[in-house]
C-alpha cells in the first residue's frame, strides 16, 4: 500500500516537474525576446553586422526557396488543372495557383523551409558558440554577445522571411504559368486576367506579406533563444538543433491557422 | 569573403525579394488597375442590387472606368443606394444616362454597367445621383414568370 502511494506521488511529482521546467522556458524565451529587443536600436546602427547575417540566413536559403517554389507551382496548377477542368473552369487556373501561393504556400512553406535550412544552422551555430564558451569570453571583454550575436541573427532572420516568401510566391506563380499556359494549354490571357482580376492587395497580398512577417519573428526567435539556451554539451547542442525545427514548424502551422482565422474574420 | 561582395550579394536579395513583392502586387494583384484615379462619385438608387458588392467594376461599354464604392439602404423609400466612383479621366458622361446591373456570364459577378444618355450639355459630377436605373435580374424571379408563363401555355389546351 505504502508502495503504492509513493509512487503516485511521484507519477505527480514528474507532471508537475515538466509543467513547470515548460513554464520556466517560456518565462526565460519570453524574458530573451524583450532583452533583445531592448538591443535593436544599438544593432541598427552597426549595419553591416545585419548584412552578414543575411547573407548566411538569406542569399545561401535562396537557392532551396526557388527551387521548392518553382515545383510548388507547377505541382499546383498540374493538380488544379485536373479538378478545373471537369468544371470545365480551367481559365480559372492562374486564380487558383496565385491564391493558394499569396496567402498559404508562400509563407508557410517558406517559413517550413527556413527552419530547416536557416533556423537549425542559426541554433547550431550559437550552440557551440556557447559551449565552446566564446558567448562567455565576450562577456569577459565587456562585449554584450546579445547585441553582438544575437540580435543582428533574430533581425535578419525577421528581414529574409517575408522577402523569401515573396520570392516563393512569385516564382511559384511562373512555374504555374510555364505548366498551365506551357503544357497544359490554358489560354494566357484569361490565366492572367483571371488572377488580376480577382486577387486583392489588401485582403489576400498583405495579409501573406503579415503572415511571413510573424513567421519571421516566430522561426528567428526560437532558433536564436534555443541556441542560447543550449545545455553546452555536444548532445545538447544537438538537441537544441532538434527542437529549434520541430518547435518553428509546429508553431508555424499553428499560427497559420490563428491568422487565417483572424484575417478571414469567419469564426 | 569581403565586405564588397558581402554587401552586393545582400543587395541582391534584398532587391530580388522587393522586385517579387512588386510583382506579386501589381502583376498578380493589379493594384494599380484597382485604384480610381482623381475620382468623383456618383450615387444611384436601385430596387435590388442582387450581388452586386463593393469594389465591383462599373464599365461603360464594356470597359471599366470605375467601381462601387459604398452600398447602403434608403430606409424612407426601401430602395438601395449604391455609391460608385467613376474615373477622371471620364468627366463627359451625360446625366441623363442609365445605370444598370448586369451580369457578365451566365453565373458570373455582377457589376454596374453605364447606358450613356442623350443630353449633350450635362453631365455627371461629383455628388450627382443618376436617375434612370436597371435593377439586377434575380434568376429565381426569371424562373418564377416562366413557370407562369408555361403553366398557362398548358391551361388554354
Amino acid at each position: 500500500m505504502n508502495a503504492r502511494l509513493t509512487l503516485a506521488t511521484d507519477v505527480l511529482r514528474n507532471l508537475g516537474a515538466v509543467v513547470l521546467n515548460t513554464l520556466e522556458r517560456l518565462g526565460r524565451a519570453a524574458l530573451f525576446l524583450v532583452e533583445m529587443l531592448s538591443g535593436v536600436p544599438v544593432v541598427l546602427r552597426r549595419f553591416i553586422l545585419i548584412a552578414q547575417q543575411l547573407y548566411a540566413v538569406g542569399v545561401l536559403t535562396l537557392l532551396i526557396i526557388l527551387v521548392s517554389g518553382m515545383f510548388v507551382g507547377m505541382v499546383l496548377s498540374l493538380q488544379g488543372y485536373n479538378t478545373l477542368v471537369k468544371f470545365g473552369a480551367e481559365e480559372s487556373l492562374g486564380l487558383m495557383v496565385a491564391l493558394s501561393l499569396v496567402r498559404e504556400l508562400g509563407p508557410v512553406v517558406t517559413a517550413l523551409l527556413f527552419a530547416g535550412r536557416a533556423g537549425s544552422a542559426l541554433t547550431a551555430e550559437i550552440g557551440l558558440m556557447k559551449a565552446t564558451e566564446q558567448l562567455a569570453g565576450m562577456e569577459m571583454m565587456a562585449v554584450n554577445p546579445i547585441t553582438r550575436v544575437l540580435v543582428p541573427r533574430f533581425l535578419a532572420g525577421v528581414v529574409a522571411l517575408p522577402l523569401l516568401a515573396a520570392l516563393f510566391s512569385a516564382v511559384g506563380v511562373l512555374g504555374g504559368h510555364v505548366v498551365g499556359v506551357g503544357m497544359l494549354d490554358v489560354d494566357a490571357g484569361s490565366f492572367w486576367s483571371q488572377m488580376q482580376t480577382n486577387v486583392d492587395f489588401q485582403t489576400d497580398i498583405l495579409n501573406g506579406v503579415i503572415k511571413s512577417v510573424v513567421f519571421g519573428i516566430v522561426c528567428s526567435w526560437i532558433a536564436v533563444f534555443e541556441g542560447y539556451d543550449a545545455v553546452p554539451t555536444s548532445e545538447g547542442v544537438a538537441r537544441a538543433t532538434n527542437r529549434t525545427v520541430v518547435y518553428s514548424s509546429l508553431s508555424v502551422l499553428a499560427l497559420d491557422f490563428i491568422l487565417t482565422a483572424l484575417t478571414l474574420g469567419d469564426i | 569573403m569581403n565586405r564588397k561582395t558581402l554587401e552586393l550579394w545582400v543587395g541582391l536579395f534584398v532587391a530580388a525579394g522587393l522586385m517579387a513583392l512588386a510583382m506579386l502586387s501589381f502583376k498578380v494583384g493589379n493594384l494599380a488597375a484597382g485604384d480610381v484615379l482623381d475620382g468623383y462619385e456618383v450615387k444611384a438608387h436601385f430596387e435590388n442590387i442582387g450581388g452586386l458588392k463593393v469594389k465591383s467594376p462599373v464599365t461603360l461599354a464594356g470597359v471599366r472606368i470605375g467601381r462601387v464604392k459604398a452600398i447602403t439602404v434608403d430606409k424612407q423609400r426601401y430602395k438601395a443606394v449604391v455609391t460608385f466612383e467613376l474615373d477622371g479621366r471620364y468627366r463627359n458622361i451625360p446625366s441623363d444616362s442609365t445605370a444598370m446591373i448586369l451580369t457578365s456570364g451566365l453565373l458570373g459577378e455582377q457589376y454596374i454597367g453605364i447606358v450613356p444618355g442623350a443630353d449633350e450639355d450635362k453631365f455627371l459630377k461629383e455628388g450627382d445621383k443618376v436617375f434612370k436605373t436597371t435593377n439586377a435580374v434575380v434568376l429565381e424571379n426569371l424562373i418564377g414568370q416562366v413557370m407562369v408563363k408555361l403553366t398557362e401555355g398548358s391551361g388554354k389546351k
